[in-house]
């Protein structure tokens, strides 16, 4: 959504109320997709949220729910399909070639295009990860049709079936809801987390569809030279962690933040951090949650001076339960967390890590 | 190596959402006096075409589409050391969503390369208005341009072979991957820091003549293509986050010692919800 009249908001236009008919030739697309995204042998969570997403709306539709296997021979694909139909799908279309052995653009763009056009789905859901948002924008142009990024709310308006695609604008300070007129399929990405994920059912299965690739290695222009994979150890997986301590400008200081780590460290928990603190650069960008960082769901978020901006909070909202240390009984974060300590977060964090230690002390010797 | 390898930034003009507010009764966004930038992922985009233009030599053109006012956001390209900004300005561009966009902007570009052939074409990750990250991928599929996202270095242009080796961010790593010209660019954030405008350039900038294009100008083929019209996307409601009714509940304890309220906080929290205890203390085990 670029509006170029900007700084114009995007205002609610009478288009998007209009009754309209539905071309005769778009009302052959029918039934739910969601790409079902892989790396090192192992299925994107992303895609299971957006099965059990997509399962909610197939059913409203009373439609098929089908994934999109991409990949090579080798790469575990037949199991991609039987994990996304444990988790709702119907059917897979499954697509096998070296040539889509790693992500690149022109190959998955053509192999998706093409599986639209054949098979006409109305709804396509693709992950908000670098190669969902990659392959999403270049489909869509191809296809010609709408496409809403970063969504937070999917439903079906009941009225004329199509989707109604909500998501945030103006840094979280408004919600929008786009609907995709007079074209088909009607795409959106959801960013990781931000949808539940649905229980594993391993009873459930399905059929397989294979389709060819109508591309050769040589029609590829781009060349993969290299892969250098992350260093796993290092890695900070924030937005699958199940606790997250974060800290914000209220530490005040970059040594105070050790108190921050201690905690986390004591309850095994990832460190998390508000964008002032990582462009101070006490903490790296990987560690910033909120909508210009990663999207949390953990079980436990305790949040240390943090004053609980729109723009955070759209990131960690999601959590199970939140504990807020703040200094100020009038912070915003208060408002929402689901406990509130009002004191000074030097002498709470450590106090906070002391009871915790004790309590697993004690666990460990009820055992 | 040649000299004349052309650049084309795409920017955008938008309001610094840090200050907008919206009203708390009437829920409408309160726009008076918030102040309108450059997208600061543009501006990555732009300091990356600038470094490319220190190492091989380049003419940057940098290209935007909205209001009149957004002239400024070229202004402010020009003074960091652009050669030449386009304006597309026309009433029938408005309402456009990121289809119609790129459109308008491939459009453009198709003109623009009819001059001067163009090799790359940088865009910004996304805009911190509209968010989508869509605009730079549809630009490249329109100009059948290689498309290379997330770009976080560019290691090697050869333009004699019209090779271009990038490493790019994926999931789970970094991929190395060499690529044909023409190119479209999208760089990752935080790979670089603006450089300072220099007092001449600042002086330049502002007395450029900046070229203003409308829809005709802009070599637009379907003006059902541009705009609303052009738009598969309509919002269809704009409105304000439900506020959680619920509240924290505040612990408090006699002696409001750090100890106690701690404990108290322990207890409470495992009483209501049991299930924590066994999330806890859990990594590396
Ligand atoms: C486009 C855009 C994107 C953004 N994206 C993000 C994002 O992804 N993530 C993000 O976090 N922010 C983001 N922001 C910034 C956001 O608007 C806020 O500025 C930021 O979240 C505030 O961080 P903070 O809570 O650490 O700091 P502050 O708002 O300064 O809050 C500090 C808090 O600490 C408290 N405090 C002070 N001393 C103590 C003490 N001794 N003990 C306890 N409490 C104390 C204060 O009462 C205050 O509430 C974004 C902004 C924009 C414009």
């Amino acid at each position: 959504m670029s509006n170029p009249t900007a700084p114009t908001p995007p205002a609610a236009r009478p288009a998007g109320r209009r009754k309209f008919e539905l071309d005769p030739r778009l009302k052959a697309y029918k039934g739910v997709w969601v790409f079902i995204e892989h790396e090192r042998g192992a299925v994107h969570p992303v895609s299971f949220e957006l099965l059990g997403e997509g399962r909610k709306l197939a059913d409203q539709l009373g439609v098929e729910l089908a994934g999109v296997v991409l990949g090579a021979a080798g790469e575990h694909t037949r199991r991609f399909c039987q994990d996304a139909f444990c988790h709702g799908a119907d059917l897979c279309f499954l697509l096998e070639d070296p040539v889509l052995a790693q992500y690149r653009n022109q190959p998955y763009s053509r192999a998706l295009t093409d599986l639209v056009n054949k098979h006409q789905p109305e709804i396509l859901l693709l992950g908000a990860t670098t190669l969902g948002r990659d392959l999403a924008g270049s489909v869509a142009t191809t296809l010609q049709t709408g496409l809403t990024a970063d969504c937070t709310g999917l439903a079906i308006d009941p009225e004329n079936r199509s989707l109604a695609a909500t998501r945030p604008t103006f840094g979280g300070s408004l919600l929008c809801t786009i609907v995709t007129l007079n074209y088909r399929p009607q795409m959106a990405t959801v960013r990781p987390r931000v949808m539940s994920m649905p229980a594993r059912n391993d009873t459930r299965s399905g059929r397989v569809i294979e389709e060819p690739l109508a591309l050769l290695e040589t029609d590829v222009v781009t060349k993969l030279l290299e892969f250098i994979a992350d260093d796993k150890r290092a890695e900070v997986n924030l937005p699958f962690a199940d606790i997250i301590v974060a800290g914000g400008r209220g530490m005040k200081r970059p040594d105070n933040f050790q108190l921050v780590r201690d905690l986390a460290e004591v309850l095994g928990a990832e460190v998390g951090a508000t964008r002032p603190v990582v462009q101070s650069g006490w903490v790296s960008a990987d560690h910033q949650v909120g909508q210009s960082g990663k999207t949390v769901r953990p079980k436990l978020y305790i949040a240390a001076g943090i004053s609980g901006a729109v723009q955070h909070r759209v990131g960690m909202e999601g959590s199970d339960v939140i504990v807020a240390i703040n200094q100020d009984a009038s912070a915003p974060i208060f408002d929402f967390a689901t406990y509130g300590i009002v004191g000074n977060a030097m002498q709470i964090l450590p106090a906070l890590t002391a009871a915790f230690r004790q309590h697993l002390a004690t666990e460990k010797l009820a055992v | 190596m040649s000299l004349n390898m052309h650049i084309v930034v795409c920017i955008k003009q938008v309001p610094d959402s840090a200050q907008i507010r919206v009203h708390p009764v009437t829920n409408t966004i309160m726009r008076q006096g918030v102040p309108a930038i450059v997208n600061p992922y543009d501006l990555v985009a732009l300091e990356e075409a600038l470094r490319l233009k220190d190492r091989y030599g380049a003419r940057i053109t940098v290209l935007s589409m909205g209001p009149p006012q957004a002239e400024g956001a070229l202004r402010k390209a020009l003074s960091f050391g652009a050669d030449e900004a386009i304006l597309l300005t026309d009433r029938s561009f408005a309402g456009a969503d990121t289809l119609a966009t790129s459109y308008a902007l491939a459009s453009a570009i198709r003109k623009i390369r009819l001059d001067i052939p163009v090799d790359l074409v940088f865009a910004g990750k996304q805009t911190i208005d509209g968010d989508t990250a869509q605009v730079g991928p549809g630009i490249a599929i329109r100009l059948k341009m290689q498309l290379l996202t997330y770009v976080s270095k560019i290691e090697t242009i050869d333009l004699d072979k019209s090779e271009l080796t990038v490493q790019r961010r994926a999931e789970g790593g970094v991929q190395v991957l060499k690529t044909r010209l023409p190119a479209l660019i999208t760089v990752l954030e935080g790979i670089n820091e603006m450089r300072f405008a220099t007092m001449s350039d600042m002086f330049r900038a502002a007395r450029y003549p900046i070229r203003v294009w409308d829809k005709d100008a802009a070599g637009i083929e379907d003006i059902s293509k541009i705009g609303l019209k052009g738009s598969p996307t309509v919002v269809s409601k704009v409105f304000a986050p439900t506020p959680r009714t619920q509240k924290a509940e505040i612990i408090q304890t006699q002696s409001d010692q750090p100890g106690d309220v701690a404990a108290t906080l322990l207890a409470k929290m495992f009483a209501r919800f049991p299930q924590l205890r066994d999330a806890i203390g859990r990594r590396g085990e």
